[in-house]
């Protein structure tokens, strides 16, 4: 009895402390700004107020840095399923020389310590005349996710049974097609999540997009942004756990599309036996 | 995510002889667009910080582009920098902090949610899946606002259990004080994936092992010690080499929170590279700095794939 209570006493400070930095955050970003100066904060809703929201839709520039970020993340994740699916392809269907060497090198890549790449891929942007353009910044966070996305593919790809693909082509399809009509509506829920992690991987990035991108400040992402907050809103911590909580959103909705779509195996009946 | 286990490819039936030829092709024109993005966003700019850590390469150079050869005198000139070494030891300090609490907390959580009813695993397993999905530029803006010296909540929490002395207390002024609450702040983002990591590996021990543990009569800390750690050894080495790698190159949070400082109380390696380059301007030192942390990664990278292949080995 007890090691009961005890055992849901921590269960529920542990849900606390992970849960009460994000609770606050939406808190504050609801509250009137008097409730938040009082000496005596509230730690539940008293009254709600979406004066805050929008202070931060209003701030310069807060639209084009939710283009820039929407165009970066959604730039990189699409180059990257693509090219990440024809490697994905050749590793997980065909055989061929070389072809551990080049799992292997994916899987350095994927470890790459990408914080010290900062410097040099500072000069070669330079010199290149691609600092400040999302287009260099859309081209780092590509291949920030490339590995990643070609282990997850591979993954998925060899979970969907070869024999489909045979029985498709034995019924007369060619080796495209096979893959065009049978294998490709298997794989997307697969693609799905892929793309979905590497887009939260490129929307949340703010390393490269502080170093890349300093004259043209409308060229900014979000992270980038909100890190500044003390520029935009001083000390309106109303306003800027609302950026915050606008920036978070996005996040939060894959992940809950995640949790119901991946999980679904939809191969499951395909093959019997 | 690394944690995808290699899995063996079917063969594929035999091809016909007359597509033997355009089969032969077909894998590399696949993998030809990962190797050129590869070569040219990955080993190019490895490469190029290898070249400018062995140039003098400052602002001169950046902006003319003659940069001169001059050997391994920035390593010397790192490696001779008392301040230089003070960096690597509060990194390593850094990193042994954040693993050992998040290895310690994460393995508690595990043991916890193994042990709870369906409804309280679940609302744990949500809370810390909330904490996992937290992008860090919000949680570091967060975290300045829960330590803020004037409303934060932190320092009312601290004043109301009668600490007077943390009334208005000023967090990001304080040397130590920054330090903890990065020490902090890794640690509650680090430790989401790895206690649900080890639960789930720690369900898939059998239960006849802990039933003949309790039959013997053995202690919950006997249970964990003669059964639950040695039989998942290699998946616990391999996370706490992750948690080092991961720690090792924080800059993000470091960067937004108090950019190495205050003073230098904050900076490590990836900070102090960043530092050398951009106030100093000084890309050649910054670039010694980053190649150096470089070398430290690889051999807590090795480390980690020697764990992955006894990994795979015993699965």
């Amino acid at each position: 009895m007890i090691g009961r209570i005890s055992r849901t006493a921590a269960a529920l400070l542990v849900f606390v402390v992970s849960v009460f930095p994000v609770y606050w955050m939406v808190l504050t970003a609801f509250k009137p700004t008097k409730d938040i100066q009082s000496a005596t904060p509230t730690f539940l809703p008293a009254s709600v107020t979406f004066d805050h929201f929008g202070t931060a839709i209003a701030a310069k520039g807060f639209f084009s840095f939710w283009r820039n970020s929407l165009l970066v993340a959604g730039g990189a994740v699409l180059l990257a399923l693509v090219v990440a699916l024809l490697a994905a392809f050749a590793i997980a269907r065909l055989r061929w020389k070389g072809r551990r060497a080049f799992v292997l090198m994916v899987f350095v890549a994927q470890m790459t310590p990408w914080e010290a790449l900062l410097i040099p891929i500072y000069v070669i942007a330079r010199d290149t005349g691609m600092l400040d353009t999302l287009w260099m910044l859309t081209l780092v966070y590509f291949m920030i996710t490339l590995p990643f996305t070609i282990v997850t593919l591979r993954g998925f790809l060899a979970a969907i049974p070869v024999d489909l693909e045979e029985a498709a082509q034995v019924d007369g399809c060619s080796r495209g097609q096979a893959f065009r009509r049978v294998v490709f509506p298997l794989l997307a829920p697969g693609l799905l999540a892929t793309s979905l992690f590497g887009f939260i991987t490129a929307w949340n990035e703010f390393a490269f997009a502080n170093v890349l991108i300093i004259k043209d400040q409308d060229d900014r992402t979000l992270p980038v942004w909100l890190s500044s907050f003390n520029n935009t809103f001083g000390t309106d911590w109303g306003a800027t756990m609302a950026a915050s909580t606008l920036f978070m959103l996005p996040v939060l909705l894959i992940f809950v599309v995640l949790q119901g779509r991946v999980t679904t195996g939809i191969v499951g009946g395909a093959v019997k036996g | 995510m690394t944690l995808v286990a290699e899995r063996p490819v079917r063969a594929t039936a035999p091809a016909a002889p007359k597509r033997r030829k355009r089969a032969n092709v077909l894998p590399y024109l696949l993998i030809a667009p990962t190797l050129v993005a590869t070569a040219y966003l990955l080993l190019y700019p490895l490469v190029r910080n290898v070249v400018i850590s062995l140039q003098e390469f400052g602002l001169p150079q950046l902006v003319r582009g003659d940069a001169r050869f001059v050997g391994l005198a920035n390593y010397v000139q790192v490696l001779h920098d008392p301040e230089f070494w003070a960096v690597v030891r509060r990194t390593l300090w850094f990193t042994a902090i954040n693993v050992v609490l998040i290895m310690v907390l994460s393995t508690s959580v595990a043991l916890l949610l193994v042990r709870l009813g369906k409804w309280l695993r679940l609302l744990v397993m949500g809370g810390l899946v909330l904490t996992w999905a937290t992008p860090i530029i919000a949680a570091t803006t967060v975290f300045q606002w829960l330590f803020q010296s004037r409303l934060g909540v932190v320092n009312w929490a601290l004043t109301s259990l009668g600490f007077e002395e943390y009334r208005n207390y000023t967090w990001f002024a304080d040397g130590e004080a920054t330090f903890g609450i990065l020490v902090t702040l890794i640690v509650w983002q680090s430790v989401p994936f790895a206690a649900l990591s080890l639960y789930a590996a720690m369900i898939t021990v059998p239960q006849e092992l802990y039933e003949a543990a309790r039959i013997d009569g053995a202690g919950a800390w006997r249970v964990f010690s003669t059964i639950t750690f040695p039989v998942l050894k290699a998946m616990f080495g391999l996370i706490t080499c992750l948690e080092v790698i991961w720690v090792v190159k924080a800059f993000v949070q470091i960067w937004v929170i108090s950019q190495g400082g205050p003073g230098q109380a904050t900076t490590t390696l990836p900070v102090y590279a960043f530092q050398v380059a951009q106030s100093l301007q000084r890309y050649d030192l910054g670039a010694a700095v980053s190649m150096l942390m470089v070398v430290l990664l690889v051999l807590a990278l090795l480390a980690y794939f020697r764990q992955l292949y006894r990994q795979e080995r015993e699965a």
